[in-house]
């Protein structure tokens, strides 16, 4: 019974002990890759907004980390009403109906009013001066067709782990989205539903099949 | 009432006016539309198909109707080459700390790491961060970790396994930022240092308790540096990452040490790797290292030369033999320990499980049913943008508080989970403590070393043996 012998033998029992640890550790590892790679979609996500539960509510302007936040405004064209009085352009009491800035709703001056032929005006968003705090967006949801909408623009954002807006969203409308359909754009209204819509009073339609993604909120 | 604006609208729409386009396009009826239109402001409108209320017109003028644009996201393969990158310098960051050892190397392999994961790739996804993402993808069926970051999260775990914890010494663009600003190190005293790192276990448990029950990334939330790399974000943000860099010229690297959750995984790890850093040359040898043998002519010579060298505190001394009085104290507290790391563990899990409807409040659900509950009884004021939204979608209060007790339920589970971890560790941190350790050298701690590479140059063994080289 050599101190030497049970130092030794004290020795190999730790070591077999630390080298079965570590293997387990690496097995762990290997089962967790197992389960995550499992569920994998070969996908990226990346953060959207979905414009049918967004409320315009202005966090997408300030909460970005970025100074100059990554969501701008988005017009979809086909939606439009081509309105010569725009909600989405009008602030709630213009002085007149012209293009004077004390007339805008938009902040920064963001949206071009042009017009196209009696009585239809045009409207387009220049991005580089929109902040995307949404004041037209809520204008054009309350009184309009809807077709100023919020979007991440992703030649903008940095697809932050946890987004700051998404954290700071009141209604629930951030998600993630399949890489590959990086955007959830309001579909083109055809002439003969929006008439179904009006001629039901408009008030009690279901959405049609929008291009909700497979993405989630966390 | 909350509808109130929406049905002016509609009876503006009904009486009379028979086609809705008028409202808008005619400008007769604008003062008819001018008090409803004094309204928008402030108040959150559901938008939904309903709002299509103009049919798109037919263009005569030959107009040409432009389409949005919708700018491409980074390209996917980008990220792979970020992934590669890692590996990368991962592999080159074992080599430098167990072969080179050189510490000018290991400096400029952190800068680069700081200049590309830091500044180039604005430090997002980072292997601090992923540990979220794992989580999530666990609890959450719903949600898969994309690959490259399941790489961020795995790299750094695979390496320290085998080399120790490289990861922190020249990859890390979070580590990087803190020991280029180091300039006038002091000391932490022992009890601090370990009292201090309890910090970072709790700062893990909740990450993973938030992350698990879907209500926030707080590792994310809360990174100070992440503001810099991205050279914006708010004050607060940039405030605690301004204080955070500021100790670090008097602390090594506070935030890897006390409340860093991955180098607490990466201690753990770090203890059991193959290889792993040793102040003096030579021993690095795996061959040597494999059989466990010591001596040698590489050895430490006790010279203390190192001593203070480490700025992180993980060098540590040779010990002293207990004699037969300490050790008969050392066993009855060492059992008493172990027999309090249950109860340590069960008392704190149980206050743990009582913090949930404090906790729970991370969750925006519960958030909102807390806020939708007050306003119905008459306590709250007013309407939040959230509560505005939620009432405009229909949904019966009724399911949504159903919602939020089952997330406070999770809560309580998880506090369970969350509490007992902390208790645990504070237990094991105890027991650790009350141990004896034999130490015949002065060593780098296996868990605290970051592989830095500062005691390579204060050992006398490493100058004889580049000498050798050089000769």
């Amino acid at each position: 019974m050599g101190e030497n012998k049970r130092l030794q033998a004290g020795v190999t029992r730790r070591r077999f002990l630390r080298d079965s640890l570590w293997g387990t550790c690496l097995a762990g590892l290997g089962v967790l890759t197992g389960f995550v790679v499992g569920k994998h979609r070969k996908t990226n996500t990346l953060w959207q907004i979905d414009p049918y539960t967004c409320i315009a509510c202005g966090n997408c302007a300030t909460y970005c980390v970025l100074d100059e936040s990554a969501v701008k405004c988005m017009h979809a064209f086909s939606v439009c009403g081509y309105c010569r009085i725009c909600f989405g352009f009008f602030g709630p009491e213009p002085v007149d109906i012209t293009e004077g800035a004390e007339n805008q709703v938009c902040p920064t001056g963001a949206i071009k009013r042009t017009f196209v032929e009696e009585p239809y005006y045009e409207y387009i968003i220049d991005e580089k001066l929109c902040n995307g705090c949404g004041k037209c967006v809520k204008g054009c949801n309350a009184f309009g067709n809807g077709s100023l909408f919020l979007q991440v623009r992703h030649d903008r954002c940095l697809n932050c782990n946890e987004c700051s807006i998404a954290a700071a969203c009141p209604s629930g409308a951030w998600k993630r989205v399949p890489a590959e359909r990086p955007y959830l754009l309001k579909p083109a209204l055809s002439p003969s539903a929006a008439l179904r819509v009006n001629s039901a009073e408009g008030m009690a339609a279901h959405p049609p099949q929008a291009e909700h993604g497979a993405g989630n909120h966390a | 009432m909350r509808r109130c604006p929406y049905i002016i609208v509609c009876v503006t729409v009904l009486l009379g006016l028979v086609s809705p386009a008028n409202v808008a396009r005619a400008s007769s009826p604008w003062f008819t539309a001018r008090p409803v239109l004094s309204t928008v402001e402030g108040m959150a409108v559901p938008p939904t198909e309903a709002n299509k209320r103009f049919p798109p017109p037919e263009f005569e003028s030959g107009y040409v109707q432009p389409s949005p644009t919708t700018p491409a996201p980074r390209q996917d393969i980008y990220q792979y080459i970020d992934a590669l990158v890692l590996l990368a310098a991962l592999g080159i960051s074992a080599y430098l700390v167990l072969k080179r050892r050189s510490r000018s190397a290991i400096f400029a392999l952190a800068v680069f790491s700081l200049l590309y994961f830091g500044f180039a790739r604005m430090g997002c996804v980072c292997s601090v961060g992923a540990i979220q993402n794992i989580v999530l993808s666990i609890f959450d069926r719903s949600y898969a970790v994309p690959i490259v970051v399941l790489a961020f999260f795995l790299l750094p775990l695979i390496f320290t396994l085998f080399f120790g914890r490289v990861f922190c010494a020249g990859v890390c663009p979070l580590g990087a930022i803190q020991d280029l600003v180091l300039v006038r190190p002091v000391r932490v005293p022992n009890w601090l240092e370990g009292a201090l790192r309890l910090f970072a276990y709790v700062y893990l448990g909740a990450a993973i308790l938030f992350a698990a029950t879907g209500s926030a990334f707080i590792i994310c939330r809360y990174d100070p540096f992440v503001s810099f790399f991205r050279l914006s974000g708010n004050w607060n943000i940039l405030t605690l990452g301004g204080s955070v860099l500021l100790v670090s010229v008097f602390v090594g690297r506070p935030y890897c040490r006390f409340v860093c959750p991955y180098g607490v995984i990466l201690r753990q790890l770090s203890r059991i790797s193959r290889w792993n850093v040793t102040i003096a040359p030579g021993r690095q040898d795996p061959a040597i290292v494999m059989t466990g043998l010591t001596g040698g002519p590489d050895e430490c010579i006790q010279c203390r030369l190192c001593e203070d060298s480490c700025p992180f505190g993980a060098i540590r001394e040779p010990t002293a033999d207990w004699t037969g009085r300490d050790y008969s104290i050392g066993k009855k507290r060492l059992a008493l320990l172990m027999v309090l790391l249950p109860v340590l563990a069960l008392s704190v899990g149980w206050a743990g499980s009582r913090l949930k409807n404090v906790t729970a409040r991370m969750h925006a659900t519960v958030r909102l049913a807390e806020r939708v509950y007050l306003e119905d009884a008459g306590k709250a004021e007013g309407t939040t943008n959230a509560s505005l939204a939620f009432r405009a979608t229909g949904k019966p209060t009724e399911q949504l508080y159903a919602e939020a007790s089952n997330i406070r339920a999770k809560f309580t589970l998880g506090g369970w989970f969350f509490g007992g971890f902390v208790g645990l560790i504070a237990g094991l941190k105890l027991i650790g403590l009350s141990r004896r350790v034999g130490r015949t050298d002065y060593e780098a701690d296996r868990a605290s070393c970051l592989a830095c590479g500062r005691c390579f140059e204060y050992c006398p063994k490493e100058h004889a043996k580049r000498k050798g080289i050089e000769n």
